[in-house]
């Protein structure tokens, strides 16, 4: 995609000047990497074992399965039960009594400006001391929903309010109760709506996942410091991680600006403006969504 | 939690002020870094084009604390180590980068074409219709996500606590062991970040309004 300062034909004059910025840029960036391997080189990063030690079949089942059994799961589990409660939370602040959206928006902002490393604490070592024990896997998934289903509760809220009034209105003229009209009409279009947000909300998440490291859980990055300590190479596994992670994320923004397009196309313009596209649950407060500020 | 404030409330105001410091230090990296990627990103200049793309793909979808880890660990093998704090404002500024130069060149975006045609009209350069015409219009377009990128960013600072810095994250993990007494703790600095974050929100909500451009 030409932004829209690249996109004007240029003349001779132009032309010379953008061949010399790219010659110019090149080589600086070129530079800029070599620089960066004689680096490596001299600290003895290079050495071919750091990174053919990598390609053990037994290192990759160990991250993969670190990946799969706790990031990924945990992200799932989570995300499930944050759609649930996300739903009750958002349909409260919805409600026409104040006695209802008033406490429950309090909480919603309350616990959307608490890191979510404090929720892992409190749950990891806070809960037992209530005398709950849901092991170090439950904990983690405990602390991702509390934080996670108030973003959710947003998106929910974001989507069911940019479906207008019309097709509730509609739907109670039919003689549908209020429920009826939440559950079969707006719902639907709404989550339909949502599902790119949705979608960004779960890189986040597993993004998220990476912070019980520090409670000791065995998830990927955990399982990759292990791995680098036998091995002896840092650097190399720490970065495979990384790109492992990326490799994840990526797919799934992509799988996420893709489902956006494709409601863009379907359903002409309205998709929850999403953290789809700036992929932060922070970022959802735009102004359009009018939420936590 | 009486008790608990008045034996780590000392504490927990230094561990405050680093927050506060780790916070608005690498806001400002990342801005500038912010402003540098989508200014290389919507240039004509294709190496640039592609090495801030790459920039941003790989610092949006790396886990934070990977980040971290990899800057305060794996930087002193390159002999290039970083104390805990400068590894923390590193990595975030990083992160936050990223996020920023996608926010940014999103409001470049929303800047109509024919601003820019009039200007390039004129004869202005590049840099002149970016520095001067574009940007100007962009930012403040887009104060109200780069305001919940800050809060989003303040949080993260908690992750610094990985690498011990000092900061609340850390402040949470030391007191609540050394207490025995971490759910207190944890409530402690949770309610910190609340008393600190909806109020930053409501001002960025200020700034917006003031600064929208009425068309």
């Amino acid at each position: 995609m030409t932004s829209i300062l690249a996109s004007d034909e240029l003349g001779p004059q132009g032309r010379r000047r953008v061949r010399i910025a790219t010659v110019v840029s090149a080589l600086v960036l070129g530079a800029f990497v070599a620089v960066a391997l004689i680096r490596l080189g001299q600290q003895g990063q290079l050495e071919p074992e750091l990174y053919t030690d990598l390609f053990q079949a037994a290192v990759w089942r160990r991250l993969l399965t670190a990946l799969v059994k706790y990031n990924l799961s945990v992200a799932l589990l989570a995300m499930a039960l944050s759609l649930t409660i996300g739903l009750g939370l958002a349909l409260g602040r919805l409600s026409r009594s104040a006695w209802v959206y008033r406490p429950l928006g309090a909480f919603v902002e309350f616990f959307r400006a608490v890191p979510v490393l404090l929720f892992i604490f409190l749950a990891n070592f806070g809960l037992p001391q209530y005398g709950i024990d849901l092991g170090t896997f439950g904990f983690v998934v405990v602390a991702l929903t509390a934080y996670h289903s108030s973003v959710l509760a947003e998106i929910y809220r974001a989507g069911i309010l940019s479906l207008g009034r019309g097709q509730s209105e509609a739907a109670l003229s039919l003689g549908m109760s209020y429920w009826q009209s939440m559950f079969l009409v707006v719902l639907p279009q709404a989550v339909r709506r949502m599902l790119p947000a949705i979608v960004s909300q779960l890189v986040t998440l597993i993004k998220d996942t990476t912070l019980a490291f520090i409670i000791g859980f065995s998830e990927m990055l955990r399982e990759g410091t292990r791995i680098a300590e036998f091995l002896n190479n840092r650097l190399q596994t720490l970065l495979l991680v990384a790109l492992i992670f990326i490799a994840v994320n990526y797919a799934l923004s992509r799988f996420a600006t893709w489902l956006e397009r494709r409601q863009r196309r379907r359903y002409g313009g309205v998709v929850t403006p999403a953290p789809g596209t700036l992929e932060d649950p922070a970022l959802l407060d735009q102004p359009e969504v009018a939420t936590v500020r | 939690m009486l008790d608990i404030v008045g034996e780590y409330g000392p504490r927990l105001v230094v561990g405050l002020l680093t927050t506060a410091r780790i916070a608005l230090l690498a806001f400002a990296l990342a801005f500038l870094f912010g402003l540098l990627i989508a200014a290389f990103r919507v240039s004509p200049v294709p190496p640039l084009v592609r090495a801030a793309g790459l920039y941003v793909t790989f610092f949006r979808n790396i886990p934070l604390a990977v980040l971290m880890i990899l800057v305060f660990f794996v930087l002193p093998d390159l002999d290039l180590g970083l104390s805990g704090f400068w590894s923390a404002v590193l990595a975030l500024s990083l992160y936050s980068g990223a996020y920023l130069a996608e926010i940014i060149r999103s409001g470049i975006n929303t800047v109509a074409a024919g601003e820019v045609e009039a200007a390039r009209a004129v004869g202005l350069t590049f840099t002149q219709v970016l520095g001067l015409i574009v940007l100007p219009q962009a930012l403040r377009s887009v104060v109200a996500p780069i305001g919940s990128l800050f809060i989003a960013h303040t949080k993260n600072t908690t992750v610094a606590a990985l690498i011990s810095a000092g900061e609340l994250g850390d402040f949470t993990r030391r007191a609540g062991s050394a207490s025995a007494n971490y759910f207190t703790v944890a409530l402690l600095v949770a309610i910190v970040f609340v008393v600190i974050l909806v109020p930053t929100g409501s001002l960025f909500g200020v700034l917006e309004r003031r600064v929208a451009i009425k068309r």
